[in-house]
């Protein structure tokens, strides 16, 4: 290993009621990638955001080649050469890419030689991107290109990356490792962040591994398996859902060309959508975000109404029913976004159990509400799965994401659903919690119940699906046993080509 | 009735004065709006700036220091409505309404000692020969200076927007604050200059209004150029060149409604001057009617409430 690039020396930050960093210290070589490991709430994003100057330190010290570092805004961070690239891009839709760009850098030259150097860096790296398109039409894998050139072109010296993988094809991947491998030969360091184990094993030589806000470990990931880092980043042996073997039952869903226009400017349109749900099965829908995974689940959800016969259950047409008369026959869904859209915020738990349990679980007799069944409802979800919360009186925000989406998903599942529809089941919920969902997932399924479970995260679908499709730009490949995938055929399918045989 | 009575230069040329008031608002509007703040307070900051333009206009015999002391009112006035909704994260609709209200009742105590005076008259551009051309004279040459500086105000705005890396900002902000706040830009800090450029703007809307256009003050005198100005902005779908056409077509439509009462047109009064707002709602439905359309260009973050924390 060259020379040390930044050295941080016993950083700690506490906001009230939580130590996000304990002392936190690790070094990072000129030239390396430093993986930064831990659970959702391990400290990750605190610690990035001190090297970066969004949030100040409450004591410790960090080092940049050498020298004093203690940035007081991310512009002092930049100019110092550091750069990074965010989990949630931090990007305007309404806005081109050039301009996009511009807004991230110091000192932007005219906008003809702005894109001119985009041009070129973009094509250096092989990442190809036109500086006039407006960023709200690109896909997340060139919305994130965008945010990497944005970077590249200050020329930084660290480049923190935060779950830069996350919305990616594995092609875009490993397009992406190719550009950062390049970047390290050229001298560049970076940190990367990110859970995705194996990803860090190929990628990195170096893992600084964080647990509730402490550092565990600095260690070589390419000598420890998966498992040993996983084990070391939750503190505890993991579980695995078992994986089973399924007979598939009758048909119980079908949607036979659904189309549906886009909802909004930069929405997605669905585009002749058929396929047979049988009972007893899981159908894992894979597809980066934004290529119609929201309005698929309005669709059979009942948010968005269809044609009468787009959508049957056991033969009957639902496409025109409304979602509580759906949840009346037992369709149930858990849509993506937890807060807002799953759960009313500022309400809570019990009355959150209210809202989507008041039909199936018969919460109301002649336009009356009975609120101590729906507090023993919420209950039973919060003890069955787990919430750690101090009880159904708790409004939907205290709560933290993981816990949230426990609560969710649960409420739906303890309703004993025909079929249910969850879109992201585990987004952004830690190993262990996720674990749990998929495997009260698997086991709805096992008692006779479809379930379609869309997501982004290929390992998830592989380890829970019966049968599997993708979908891109509002259309659904062909399903297919999942058991006939390997992971390149799945990214070509999430990229758009045709099924692989 | 005898319609051969009205002049279309006069009517143009009548048209570009009565539009003043509210072009210049809603140009101001536009750019707080674009930064991301829905103020509501429009009409409250017109007023106050019309009263504080015409008294500083009365007492020093100066229409110029008038429509300064009318910006540094509107200023000041949208001043209280930044520090609330920006510093103590006031909810900006209720905060705007409070505006108006707060904006129309110190107006009124203000203006008390004012009612009936004459204001000094302002600098109207004359020029031998070129003022005297038929028909572009008149329409082009021969105005109040508000009108030609309420002119030149949207150039600037469109320029300011569209070339230079503060109106880039400014945008950004508008469409995302959390991620201008992760780049490092000054969300607050933006957004309290924005909202104060609204309110200079708002108040010389105002001045033009009592020091020109009507010229005298009376409690009340915007009589809802305020709210029209913010329907123009949605109306232009936030943009600064069809502000202009938003402005001259309500004001030509008002306009044309007193020309036709001169004229005698036996449609009854009422009907005639409720006109101008009558169009005003139904343009906007139609806009909006295409909403995937009108959507693209309203500022992401409109409305919506900014903490660093989060």
């Amino acid at each position: 290993m060259n020379q040390t690039l930044l050295q941080l020396d016993g950083l700690s930050k506490s906001y009230p009621g939580v130590i996000a960093n304990d002392h936190v210290s690790f070094k990072i070589g000129s030239g390396e990638i430093h993986a930064l490991l831990g659970e959702n709430g391990a400290g990750k994003s605190t610690l990035v955001k001190m090297i970066y100057g969004l949030v100040r330190p409450d004591t410790g010290r960090m080092q940049l080649g050498g020298q004093s570092f203690a940035p007081s805004e991310p512009r002092a961070a930049r100019a110092a050469g550091i750069a990074m690239v965010f989990q949630h891009f931090s990007l305007f839709e309404a806005l081109s890419v050039a301009e996009n760009i511009a807004l991230g850098m110091e000192k932007p030259p005219k906008s003809s030689a702005l894109s001119m150097q985009i041009t070129k860096v973009s094509h250096t790296y092989g990442l190809p991107l036109d500086p006039e398109r407006l960023v709200g039409d690109l896909s997340a894998g060139e919305r994130q290109r965008v945010e990497i050139i944005r970077c590249l072109l200050q020329d930084p010296k660290l480049l923190i990356m935060d779950e830069p993988t996350s919305v990616l094809t594995p092609q875009e991947v490993t397009t992406l490792f190719t550009t950062l491998r390049k970047l390290k030969s050229e001298g560049t360091s970076i940190l990367y962040i990110s859970h995705k184990l194996e990803e860090i094993r190929t990628l990195c030589e170096t893992a600084t591994i964080l647990r509730n806000g402490k550092k565990v470990a600095t260690c070589d990931p390419r000598e420890n398996s998966a498992r040993q880092l996983a084990e070391m980043m939750v503190g505890a042996t993991l579980n695995y859902a078992k994986a089973r073997t399924v007979k598939l039952g009758e048909v119980i869903l079908k949607a036979s060309n659904l189309s549906l226009p886009p909802q909004s400017a930069f929405g997605t349109s669905l585009k002749n959508i058929s396929f047979q749900l049988h009972k007893g099965e899981v159908l894992g829908i894979g597809g980066v975000a934004g290529n119609g995974q929201d309005e698929l689940l309005a669709c059979l959800s009942g948010e968005v109404l269809t044609s009468p016969n787009a959508i049957q259950l056991n033969g009957n047409n639902v496409g025109h029913l409304t979602p509580n008369l759906r949840r009346a026959l037992g369709i149930l869904a858990a849509p993506e976004e937890r807060l807002g859209h799953a759960a009313a915020p500022d309400m809570d738990l019990t009355e959150n159990s209210m809202l989507t349990a008041m039909v199936r679980k018969k919460l109301s007799s002649a336009g009356f509400l009975n609120w101590k069944q729906a507090r023993e409802f919420a209950q039973r979800v919060i003890d069955e799965f787990d919430v750690r919360t101090p009880g159904p009186q708790s409004v939907a925000r205290s709560l933290s994401g993981g816990n949230l989406q426990k609560f969710v998903i649960g409420r739906e599942v303890l309703q004993d659903p025909n079929v249910l529809i969850v879109n992201q089941p585990t987004w952004g919920v830690d190993a262990a919690a996720a674990a749990a969902i998929r495997q009260s997932l698997l086991d709805l399924a096992s008692k006779g119940a479809a379930v379609i479970v869309i997501s982004q995260d290929l390992d998830e679908l592989m380890e829970i699906s019966t049968r599997f499709a993708a979908l891109n730009t509002g259309k659904l490949s062909e399903i297919q046993s999942m058991a006939k995938f390997s992971l390149d055929e799945i990214g070509l399918l999430l990229g758009g080509a045709d099924a692989a045989g | 009735m005898d319609l051969s009575a009205i002049s279309p230069t006069l009517l143009v040329a009548s048209l570009m004065v009565a539009s003043t008031p509210i072009l210049l608002a809603s140009i101001g509007e536009l750019v707080v709006e674009k930064s991301g703040v829905l103020n509501l307070g429009v009409e409250g900051m017109m007023i106050t700036g019309a009263i504080c333009g015409f008294a500083a206009a009365v007492l020093t015999g100066s229409p110029m220091i008038g429509f300064v002391c009318a910006a540094l009112g509107g200023a000041t006035i949208s001043l209280v409505f930044a520090v609330l909704t920006q510093y103590f994260l006031s909810n900006q609709v209720a905060t705007g309404l409070a505006l108006t209200l707060f904006g129309l009742g110190l107006s009124a105590m203000l203006g008390q000692s004012y009612v009936g005076i004459k204001p000094p008259t302002t600098y109207k551009l004359d020029l031998p020969l070129i003022s005297d051309v038929p028909i572009l004279g008149p329409i082009l040459f021969s105005h109040d200076f508000t009108v030609y500086a309420a002119l030149a105000l949207v150039l600037g705005v469109w320029w300011f927007l569209k070339y230079t890396r503060r109106g880039l900002i400014l945008r950004a902000v508008g469409e995302s604050h959390d991620a201008a706040h992760a780049l490092g830009y000054k969300v607050v800090r933006v957004r309290v200059l924005a909202i104060m450029f609204g309110g200079a703007c708002a108040g010389l809307g105002g001045a033009a209004l009592s020091l020109v256009r009507v010229p005298q003050w009376t409690e009340g005198m915007t009589a809802g150029s305020g709210w029209i100005a913010l329907a123009i902005v949605v109306f232009a779908s936030w943009k600064p060149e069809r502000i202009l056409l938003g402005a001259y077509l309500f004001g030509g439509v008002a306009v044309l409604q007193l020309n036709l009462q001169a004229a005698g047109v036996s449609i009854p009064v009422e009907y005639l001057s409720m006109s101008p707002y009558l169009i005003t709602i139904i343009v906007l439905v139609a806009m909006s009617a295409n909403r995937a359309k009108s959507a693209l260009n309203a500022p992401a973050a409109l409305g919506r409430v900014f903490h660093a924390s989060r």
